[in-house]
């Protein structure tokens, strides 16, 4: 027998577990790995009917007619809509409300809409798509962003011209000299998000005259505004229902399908589901936006940087999307996580016949981080430092100066970043027995090893967090506490879009560390409560984790009001789902305080606010948020074939608080496996504005191949202006991994590489 | 046309076929099974990965006539009500798992790779995984995952 020994009470409660800073697992990963999830491509409805899109062929031609009286003749379909069947206003738009919902007199770019169709079978009513007869009178294409906005004799693609914006960011002596100088002129293709999950929902007719959409997308009530006068309806008669999301990573931030349905919807009254082909994906999304920088840096002898000069031009394509905001990421942001006394920046975003451009990962944060970076490992080899010690020297901190003027006031540990991939043991040297399935090439068994090259190369780059120049940035969450089946449970109603990140699973979590009790469900996210704001600029963490927090605030005080009442003491908390005083110890169950009661409430959280930059200078505490990670790239080329593999990857990056470890990891990792691909495979192709590429045949995206293993540190630095001190995580990785491996591949060719992605021939020069 | 097959383990017929449909269309759309994907129709990414025969094939790539009489399991035909298939079970635990959208047909590829070698090693994981495109994870998590589900398809535990 065990002698016993009696020092102290056992522990009040049972502690919950999968609370904030724990790993529980996904809400949905069981339905996700059983194939039961149900994913805005895999819904259905009695007597659904198929919606189909004609797009132009043409990156820019007036429309003379359209006639659709072909496609109605076929049997099977119920509906072929153009401009003139738009209920409402025909115009969408995030930022300027420029885009229509069907083509009326031009298209400005291919794969404009057209037409719509509705059809019992898809095929059906792709035939009738292409049975419409549209009489178009072609015209040259404008394709180039600089030419747009200052060429002669170019047409003005919209009313306002060809200028969507223009961001200086001016800050201290525009004159200043230096004895060291740098310059250099950077390209960055045009990437895509790629998602899996193609564009896809479905719109039921209601009784009411509205209309139900189920849909996948990033913003519920930003999609909601915009249907509304599309459709003329009030709001409250387009309710809209998240439907499973197969990734986003802000291709879903505008609008694709969604008035499409609605409109057949309507027009039928019958479900109308529409689904993108993998193609036509390519055309319903924006992209990233292609970018041409000219940088010019000067330092002293000891490589601190004395000035930068950038003029960066960003192309939006056809429509304008988001572009003013990536502009002023990459323009407030354009010097990089360094300190920098003199800067003169200016940013253009122009309007063209190429794709639309818009959000992707990263936000205009990518592109001028491969400027910044690639001019940072010139200025080293220019004063003869390695490039790690030229970011030490010149590395932002707390208590830095932006160049728009705002402080740095919360953890900037850009140096340690720096230091800690620094000091990762470097992968093992290539041995002589080969394993050519390491080897750039693979299994195609183009080289043993002979004409392979290592090199070694760092980046660090910087994320503004959440949405930025004063925007009203908010989320709301309704949180409900009640017994069920005799135990308490929390129920959280919120509107934000989970799109893999693993919201669902952070959401329970702050409900249970706030509340004390195990059990949290949570609701779809619709539009039946108020916004949750965007899935983007990795913000949901902190806004709706905010929201949560703050409503789950609510409901505690009101539990709290009631064992006040019953009890007579004030030191309480909730804990393992009891009611606990700090003086007298377990009071009740909650089950027992909260009776039949449930207790609700519904807040709304705001960040600090941003406010805007003086459009002359580019000064204003814009951000609220920076976010820093570095990387570290091991690559070996093919130095005769141009081809590269990337052996490892290293990551550090400051999470703030990391609310869910294995999620942070998570978000690393695919993070830098899409900067990956932006810095030697994914291109979309243009020729005379048409995408050459539209499949994944042709846009390559890394496979499981391409991705190195990663070795990650994850720093918890507080930031005392966020809930639980966290900092946004899904963007910084994506940004800093591209330069990492560009500078990895100059480093084994002694190539300048100016443009991304890397492709065979920028290195076998042919 | 009449399509006619073994579905999981059950027979299913699936009338008014038409003959340029697939057999991921006819699963999706017309079976009720939307568990194998449809992300690129070209047999690129993986996402509809499903077991033709006991061969792991791309269900887009294959026409719907071609299954006549011959037996297609799905992802929903690889655990039962009550348990997941340590495949399964091994993605949710590993955190290979995001927005979930090539997890079917990752499934099934990494259930036929333990299925023929239940202790890969990490090249080999990689070579038998190469057809399967995931835009989230960065594929670590994945590789954990496999890992995981051999060492418990091998009745070993794993921590």
């Amino acid at each position: 027998m065990t002698q016993m020994t009696r020092t102290s009470n056992p522990p009040l409660t049972t502690p919950i577990t999968g609370g904030v800073g724990e790993s529980p697992l996904r809400p949905d990963g069981a339905l996700k790995v059983r194939g039961e999830f149900a994913y805005s491509s895999d819904l259905w409805a009695d007597n659904m009917l198929w919606g189909v899109t004609l797009r132009t062929p043409h990156p820019y031609a007036r429309i003379r007619s359209i006639d659709v009286g072909p496609a109605l003749a076929l049997p099977g379909v119920y509906a072929a809509l153009t401009h003139e069947d738009v209920p409402g206003q025909n115009a969408y738009g995030l930022e300027h409300i420029d885009q229509p919902v069907l083509a009326v007199d031009v298209v400005r770019y291919q794969g404009e809409a057209v037409a719509i169709v509705a059809a019992d079978h898809p095929e059906t009513a792709r035939r009738a798509a292409a049975a419409i007869v549209v009489d178009y009178e072609v015209l040259e294409p404008v394709d180039n962003a600089e030419t747009a906005i200052f060429g002669e004799g170019v047409p003005k693609l919209h009313e306002g011209g060809n200028l969507v914006r223009y961001v200086p960011i001016l800050f201290g002596d525009q004159d200043a000299t230096a004895e060291v100088v740098v310059s250099g002129t950077y390209e960055v293709g045009m990437q895509d998000q790629a998602f899996l999950g193609p564009e896809s929902g479905m719109a039921v007719p209601a009784e009411d005259g509205g209309v139900d959409l189920y849909v996948a997308t990033q913003w519920l009530h930003v999609d909601q505004q915009q249907i509304a006068p599309a459709l003329n309806l009030p709001q409250d008669k387009v309710r809209i229902t998240l439907a499973g999301v197969g990734g986003a990573f802000g291709a879903r931030e505008d609008l694709s399908m969604q008035v499409h349905a609605c409109m057949l919807a309507l027009h039928t009254n019958k479900p109308v589901k529409m689904v993108y082909t993998r193609e036509e994906s390519f055309f319903g999304h924006v992209h990233r936006h292609p970018a041409v920088m000219h940088y010019e840096h000067g330092a002293d002898r000891d490589g601190k940087l004395v000035y930068v000069r950038a003029k960066m031009f960003l192309d939006g394509g056809a429509y304008a999307s988001s572009t003013g905001a990536v502009v002023a990421n990459a323009a407030t942001l354009g010097v990089g996580p360094y300190n920098v006394p003199n800067v003169k920046i200016e940013g253009w975003g122009a309007y063209t016949n190429n794709p639309p451009c818009g959000a992707m990962r990263g936000f205009g944060a990518v592109q001028a981080c491969f400027a910044y970076e690639s001019q940072m490992d010139k200025l080293a080899e220019a004063i003869g430092v390695d490039p790690v010690e030229i970011r030490l020297r010149n590395a932002l901190s707390e208590g830095s100066v932006m160049p728009t003027g705002q402080l740095v006031d919360s953890a900037a540990p850009v140096r340690e970043l720096m230091e800690r991939v620094r000091d990762k043991p470097m992968p093992p040297a290539r041995t002589s027995e080969v394993d050519i399935r390491t080897m750039p090439g693979g299994a195609s068994n183009t080289t043993h090893g002979e004409g392979v090259v290592r090199g070694v190369g760092y980046g660090v780059g910087i994320k503004n967090i959440c949405f930025s120049e004063g925007f009203d940035d908010y989320s709301t969450a309704r949180v409900r506490l009640e017994v069920i089946g005799g135990e308490p449970v929390a129920m959280v109603h919120t509107a934000a879009v989970e799109v893999g990140q693993g919201l669902v699973t952070l959401q329970a979590q702050i409900a249970r560390t706030e509340l004390g009790v195990q059990r949290v469900t949570i609701q779809p996210a619709d539009t039946s409560v108020g916004s949750a704001g965007s899935t983007s600029a990795s913000r949901q963490s902190y806004v709706t984790g905010g929201a949560v927090q703050s409503a789950c605030a609510a409901v505690r005080a009101e539990v709290f009001d009631l064992a006040r009442e019953r009890f007579g003491v004030s030191d309480l908390a909730l804990e393992g789902g009891k009611v606990v005083s700090a003086s007298r110890g377990v009071l009740a169950d909650l089950s027992d305080v909260l009776g039949d009661r449930a207790v609700e409430h519904t807040r709304e959280y705001r960040h600090r606010p941003s406010f805007p930059i003086d459009p002359l200078t580019g000064q204003g505490n814009a951000h609220v948020q920076y976010g820093f990670a570095a990387h570290r790239a091991v690559v070996d080329v093919d130095v005769d074939l141009g081809l590269v593999r990337v052996v490892e990857l290293a990551c550090a990056q400051d999470v703030g608080k990391a609310m869910n470890p294995d999620a942070v990891i998570g978000q690393i990792q695919g993070g830098s496996a899409q900067g990956l691909g932006l810095a030697v495979m994914e291109e979309i192709q243009l020729s005379g504005a048409k995408i050459r590429n539209p499949s994944f045949t042709d846009y390559l995206i890394p496979t499981i191949l391409d991705m190195p293993p990663m070795t990650i540190d994850v720093l918890e630095l507080a930031d005392p202006n966020a809930p639980y001190g966290l900092r946004g995580v899904g963007e910084p990785p994506t940004i800093s991994s591209t330069p990492a491996i560009v500078a990895a591949i100059r480093d084994a060719t002694k190539l300048a590489l100016k443009r991304i992605p890397v492709r065979p021939e920028h290195i076998t020069g042919t | 046309m009449r399509v006619k097959f073994t579905v999981n383990g059950e027979e299913r017929t699936a009338d008014d076929v038409w003959e340029g449909e697939s057999l991921l269309y006819v699963l999706r759309e017309r079976l009720g099974l939307p568990g194998a994907k449809n992300a690129c129709e070209q047999g690129e990414c993986g996402s509809c990965t499903v077991y033709l025969d006991d061969t792991p094939v791309c269900a887009c790539l294959v026409a719907a006539g071609q299954v006549q009489d011959r037996e297609v399991r799905t992802v929903e035909g690889l655990g039962s009500e009550e348990e997941l298939d340590p495949v399964q079970q091994a993605f949710i635990e590993r955190g290979a798992v995001q927005c979930g959208f090539c997890t079917p047909g990752l499934i099934v590829a990494a259930h036929d790779l333990i299925r023929r070698n239940p202790c890969p090693k990490d090249a080999e994981i990689r070579e038998a995984l190469a057809g399967n495109l995931c835009r989230c994870t960065g594929y670590e998590k994945i590789i954990d995952a496999v890992h995981t589900a051999a060492a418990h398809s091998r009745g070993e535990a794993t921590s």
